[in-house]
């Protein structure tokens, strides 16, 4: 088994969805179903983390500028880490992933193992 | 004479608890033989003469007197062989045991810490402390383990060689050794009560015995405020809410009843109260220990009739338990909730995706969600969960499943 980074993004200046209590607290249902089913199949490595929209982008000569969403439209939610024994599974088991509800997608990236 | 066996049991441990801590751990032997010898005398002298006034505190002096000759044998050994040495303290040992209950509570509280040193394997750990701080004989914990009674001695006496090796030492840990070894002494108290809890060992009377002592060991940490955590309130609730089926889950044969099938009414009431007080304590600040997730489990199933959020709950319990960290035991559990509340057939979808094939809880929980919905299918999981189980215990239980589905299609298959 390889081990595969999922990449969550969604665009946060999208303010279409206006969630209320009843749907945020689905969302957090779906989500924790959603990773519950791939750690019961013990593919989960690393719930990882959720990103806060703040953030800032430092570039050559010291220029740092507020970011990143200024530039890309899909900010980078949060990620996750894991095991798979393809690109393929890596990819099936996101599209189940509750970002796709809410218009966002996942990034499906195999990661480079350090030992032979 | 029914008070010595009861006896034994309640005061060997607390002889021994103290013992060590005065001789230190490395003298775990002495401590036992001192304690052990203590209860002979008493068989002895209590059968010609009758019982003293006092039989406790009888023991007690008599645990006293024996292990001052043992000092005085030591000292004169000491000062015979050392004379040369300088003087230390520790050759001047107190020779004044102390068995007040302070004493006791305090030298059970240390041994724990003691015995969770990362040196020791965890099972032996757990033999340790089935022998010296809950004071059950070896024989005893092989029937639990259901293995022989030379494996459990082996286990022990490389345990205690270790401990001498190791020069491990029975003291107040202190506020840096509470954080280190608090979550050792927590996962051995929970696997102690678990031994009892779904051990496959027929005795009942027994497996109740192991739940009650990791209990009241769980109690001793609680009660003093410099290892009390939320983590070991919530294990006590967890603990509480398990052993209030204690009564429901076997019948009069010593058989496992399952869940579905437990009559209610004989689920602890008091023992459910008190799960819920030791929960709310370990809610109040904001961690969620593996203990929390598990304890939260536990309280939703003392819950009757099933009401919708019932299994709802334990399902997104199940998930973040999960993601915490894996075991295949949780993974079948999750996936019972979710035939609670999603239905068979998306359960059996969900099931088939777990890759627990040589696994015999797989094959049950498979063999209950095709029942009703594939009767061969049932039957064919259930065949192969009594060709991979490990007990004849758990057979029966599988063939009294594959009798009930094969009354319910009338003898078709």
């Amino acid at each position: 088994m390889n081990e595969f980074l999922l990449i969550f993004r969604r665009d946060l200046a999208d303010t279409e969805i206006q969630p209320s209590p009843e749907h945020l607290q689905n969302m957090m249902k779906d989500w924790q179903h959603w990773m519950g089913g791939i750690a019961a199949r013990n593919q989960l490595v690393s719930s990882g983390n959720r990103l806060a929209p703040q953030g800032k982008v430092v570039k050559p000569g010291a220029v740092v500028t507020n970011g990143p969403y200024v530039e890309i439209k899909e900010a980078i939610g949060g990620y996750i880490l894991i095991r798979a024994d393809s690109l393929e599974q890596a990819a099936e088991i996101s599209k189940d992933c509750p970002i796709l509800s809410v218009g966002g997608n996942v990034e499906v990236r195999a990661i480079i193992p350090m030992t032979a | 004479m029914e008070l010595l066996p009861h006896l034994f049991r309640t005061e060997y441990r607390k002889i021994i608890a103290v013992l060590s801590r005065h001789f230190g751990l490395d003298q775990l032997t002495l401590a036992e033989d001192i304690a052990s010898e203590t209860f002979l005398t008493a068989a002895e002298t209590w059968g010609l003469k009758g019982l003293p006034e006092n039989p406790v505190a009888w023991l007690y002096t008599v645990a006293k007197n024996k292990a001052r000759d043992q000092i005085r044998r030591q000292l004169v050994f000491q000062q015979k062989i050392r004379a040369a040495i300088a003087s230390d303290e520790k050759l001047l040992p107190q020779t004044d045991i102390d068995l007040s209950d302070e004493n006791i509570q305090d030298s059970q509280l240390q041994m724990m810490f003691a015995i969770a040193d990362p040196i020791l394997a965890v099972e032996s750990q757990i033999a340790l402390m089935l022998r010296i701080l809950c004071g059950f004989g070896i024989e005893e914990i092989a029937d639990a383990f259901l293995t022989s009674r030379e494996t459990i001695h082996k286990r022990l006496t490389r345990a205690k060689e270790k401990i001498r090796a190791a020069r491990i030492k029975i003291n107040f840990p202190t506020g840096e050794q509470i954080g280190q070894r608090s979550e050792a002494v927590l996962l051995c108290l929970y696997l102690l009560f678990n031994e009892g809890y779904y051990s496959s060992a027929r005795n009942t009377v027994l497996r109740k015995d192991f739940c009650m002592e990791a209990m009241r060991l769980t109690l001793i940490l609680i009660e003093n405020e410099k290892t009390n955590s939320s983590r070991a309130e919530a294990l006590f609730a967890l603990m509480c809410f398990h052993a209030s089926r204690f009564d429901a889950r076997t019948d009069e044969q010593g058989e496992i009843v399952r869940y579905d099938d437990q009559d209610v009414s004989l689920w602890n009431e008091e023992l459910i109260l008190k799960g819920h007080y030791y929960l709310n304590l370990a809610s109040r600040g904001n961690e969620l220990s593996r203990y929390h997730l598990e304890a939260a489990i536990a309280y939703w199933h003392t819950v009757k009739n099933d009401p919708v959020e019932k299994w709802d709950n334990i399902l997104q319990l199940y998930n973040q338990l999960l993601c915490m960290e894996y075991s295949s035991v949780r993974a079948l559990n999750r996936t019972y909730a979710i035939a609670k509340t999603a239905g068979k057939p998306i359960a059996i979808q969900e099931a088939e995706k777990l890759g627990l094939d040589e696994n015999h809880l797989y094959h049950v929980l498979l063999g209950y969600l095709y029942t009703d919905i594939n009767s061969s299918k049932a039957i064919e999981h259930l065949y192969k969960a009594q060709s991979l189980a490990k007990t004849d215990r758990e057979r029966i239980l599988i063939g009294r499943d594959l009798d009930k589905i094969r009354r319910a299609v009338g003898g078709e298959i």
